[in-house]
């Protein structure tokens, strides 16, 4: 797919070096010195070193790395809110590193629509005048502008809250402000400056989705800075790994994930896989309900009902596993007659430890509806863990693993 | 010993002074017989209504301005000057605080808006912001005679100097104290300089520029009672006539008019400043 999309920003020997005499840090930069030996020895800061890489038109491309890798430095690049010491930007073939202010200006009214990660919504103006914003510096008639802001507040949902004011909205909600200011403008290319990372997680992953959704539909170009792996793996068509100003490794998140192409990346990856990490003990369900060998049939289909289940594990008094317990074979029981459910116990899905990973569930469980019992050391029923319960576990836990990370770096 | 000779330092501001006033006075003496006529015709204007009606029309726009305390306020304040025969001074001192405030902000906050975008303009304005507001009040009186010649308006001309600094200060301290964020905002989605000064940064700057003007109008109206002197008239000369007769009980009289006064102007410029942000927000 990457070969028949076109290029949107084609950047070559992008640098950044912050500081009065930024050359002599080329020049060691160019032998290859790192960023902190650079920054010892001139007092210049690298933000960006040598980066060439092409956004293509249409895609998600990720920026990613841990705070002072440089990403935020690269981003501003691109429209130039930070002066790039060298290289070029090639945006649709035009080079806007040599543009003069006003060309550069033009530039960023028409090209770029960008999202701010603590939102940076004006408080003196109401919903419907930021994102109007854009378009009102640009010189749209106010009736006209209106109009375009409404349509960019309806993307986002928001079409009820144009007179508030910033001050009103949750985070989730000022950051939708903060998207549909940017489309408002019709931007080719939305830069997304750690967009969602002021959130809290559960609003984060909704406004992942619907990122993913409304890219679903507007198809536009975006380049989406963040630290979190989990939102990198989850939005990026592509995926940049960035450490120390430089690029590490570009790829999509698979080729990333199977091929890490330095030590860094793949301790990054390594934190990844969640379903090596969690295990059955997290995701496990108690068992509310459970059958003991001396119930009938009957008590049995009853407790099934009651919790909406069509199997049960059976313990015995003292709560030690015995196997597992269906409704068809209850049910062919009372029509036999049975009072006892001792004829009917089943084997079912072998008993894990509470500290079994979970990866180690999916064989398991992937072939059957029946949950899978988690017992402690003695052999004692602690929990089940069904399909769905495992695949929950599994998506609660992406998202807010990657601040942990944060924090501890 | 070796006798290092005085500098001349008196001497050469003297002769820079006379300079100026050569070349100039014909000038500043026009101004000042302009401005002089526009401020008697100011404080005759207000005279013309009676004291009470005056009285009441301030405390309807303090009202409005700085709702229903500050209304009261004046109202009382000013019907105790009326009663103490202070009336007329008091309007006189209105009068120049409101003259020179316009002034000192008029160049001021241009002044405070070119520092905050220039740190070559901040390296230039703020030292000769220091010097004006430590140098004694009173030396500003001398070189504002030969100028404007004794009267209101070498009055007002001290008295822009000395209440300027806060305008110019605090201008530029509200718009340095926009978030970077915003101002990066703005400039992401291609605004001109002018746009983003006018559509982000004063806007946010206002509530702290109302506060510099605040500061303007109190040291107005500490400089133009210190400027009865150089002939100022108002509340300051009656300050300075109880000196000069040794009236304590007149000079206080005339002091309380000058706190009301200053009460006065202080809650309505307050109550503008809260209500500015209030408005859009």
């Amino acid at each position: 797919m990457p070969a028949e999309q076109s290029v949107k920003i084609a950047v070559r020997g992008l640098t950044k070096v912050f500081g009065d005499s930024p050359e002599h840090a080329q020049a060691l930069l160019r032998q290859g010195a790192t960023k902190q030996a650079i920054f010892e020895k001139t007092g210049q800061a690298v933000g960006v070193a040598d980066a060439s890489f092409d956004v293509h038109e249409g895609e998600i491309l990720v920026v990613m790395g841990l705070s002072g890798s440089g990403k935020s430095s690269l981003i501003r690049c691109l429209n130039r809110l930070n002066e790039p010491t060298s290289g070029e930007i090639l945006i649709d073939g035009q080079d806007i590193v040599g543009l003069n202010r006003h060309a550069l200006l033009e530039v960023r009214r028409r090209k770029f629509g960008m999202v701010f990660q603590h939102f940076a919504l004006f408080p003196h103006r109401t919903i419907r005048e930021n994102v109007e914003y854009g378009l009102e510096i640009q010189g749209m008639a106010p009736a006209e502008r209106a109009e375009k802001a409404l349509t960019a507040l309806k993307q986002v949902g928001l079409e009820g809250w144009a007179d508030a004011t910033p001050g009103q909205l949750s985070g989730g909600m000022q950051q939708r402000v903060g998207l549909a200011r940017a489309l408002a403008v019709d931007p080719d290319v939305l830069l997304m400056d750690e967009a969602f990372s002021a959130l809290d997680p559960l609003i984060r992953r909704d406004m992942q989705q619907e990122l993913v959704a409304l890219q679903s539909r507007l198809q536009k170009t975006i380049v989406f800075i963040t630290h979190d792996l989990d939102e990198a793996l989850f939005l990026g068509n592509r995926i940049i790994l960035m450490k120390d100003a430089r690029i590490e490794q570009v790829g999509t998140a698979e080729e990333i994930l199977a091929n890490p192409a330095t030590a860094y990346v793949e301790r990054f990856v390594a934190e990844v896989d969640k379903t090596k990490l969690l295990t059955a003990s997290a995701v496990m369900r108690r068992a509310r309900s459970v059958a003991f060998v001396t119930d009938g049939p009957r008590t049995v289909l009853r407790k099934m009902e009651d919790e909406d289940l069509n199997c049960l594990c059976v313990v015995e008094s003292d709560f030690r596993l015995r196997g597992i317990v269906c409704d068809d074979a209850a049910l062919a029981a009372v029509q036999r007659g049975e009072t006892s459910i001792q004829g009917i116990i089943a084997p079912g899905v072998p008993a894990v430890s509470l500290d079994t990973p979970i990866r180690d569930l999916f064989g398991p469980l992937a072939q059957t509806t029946m949950p899978a019992p988690v017992v402690d050391e003695d052999g004692k029923l602690k929990g089940v863990v069904v399909r769905a319960s495992l695949l929950q576990g599994l998506a609660e836990s992406t998202g807010d693993t990657g601040e942990i990370q944060e924090e501890a770096a | 010993m070796i006798e290092i000779p005085r500098l001349p330092l008196a001497a050469w501001i003297d002769n820079g002074l006379e300079v100026l006033t050569d070349h100039f006075a014909t000038a500043t003496k026009i101004v000042s017989d302009v401005m002089e006529n526009g401020i008697d015709n100011a404080v005759d204007g207000l005279m013309w209504l009676p004291p009470g009606v005056t009285i009441l029309l301030f405390a309807l726009l303090a009202w409005r301005l700085a709702g229903v305390h500050t209304a009261l306020l004046s109202l009382f304040g000013f019907a105790l000057l009326w009663n103490l025969g202070l009336w007329e001074p008091t309007l006189q001192t209105l009068v120049l605080v409101l003259i020179a405030t316009f002034v000192a902000v008029a160049i001021g906050t241009p002044l405070g808006v070119i520092a905050a975008l220039s740190s070559t303009a901040y390296r230039v304005v703020f030292p000769v912001l220091d010097f004006m507001q430590t140098m004694p009040a009173f030396v500003y009186l001398i070189p504002a005679i030969p100028f404007f010649g004794l009267g209101p308006v070498a009055a007002v001309f001290s008295t822009v100097i000395f209440a300027m600094p806060p305008a110019i200060r605090l201008t530029t301290l509200g718009i340095r104290q926009v978030p970077a964020d915003l101002v990066e905002a703005a400039d992401a989605f291609g605004s001109t300089r002018w746009q983003k000064l006018t559509k982000v940064q004063l806007p946010l700057a206002v509530p702290t520029i109302m506060a510099g003007i605040n500061q303007t109008i109190m040291l107005a109206l500490s400089m133009v009672v210190i400027a009865a002197m150089i002939g100022a008239q108002g509340l300051g000369g009656e300050v300075w006539r109880a000196i000069q007769r040794n009236e304590a009980g007149m000079g206080f009289e005339a002091g309380i008019a000058v706190v009301v006064l200053a009460m006065v102007l202080d809650r309505i410029t307050q109550g503008i400043a809260r209500r500015k942000p209030g408005t859009a927000g």
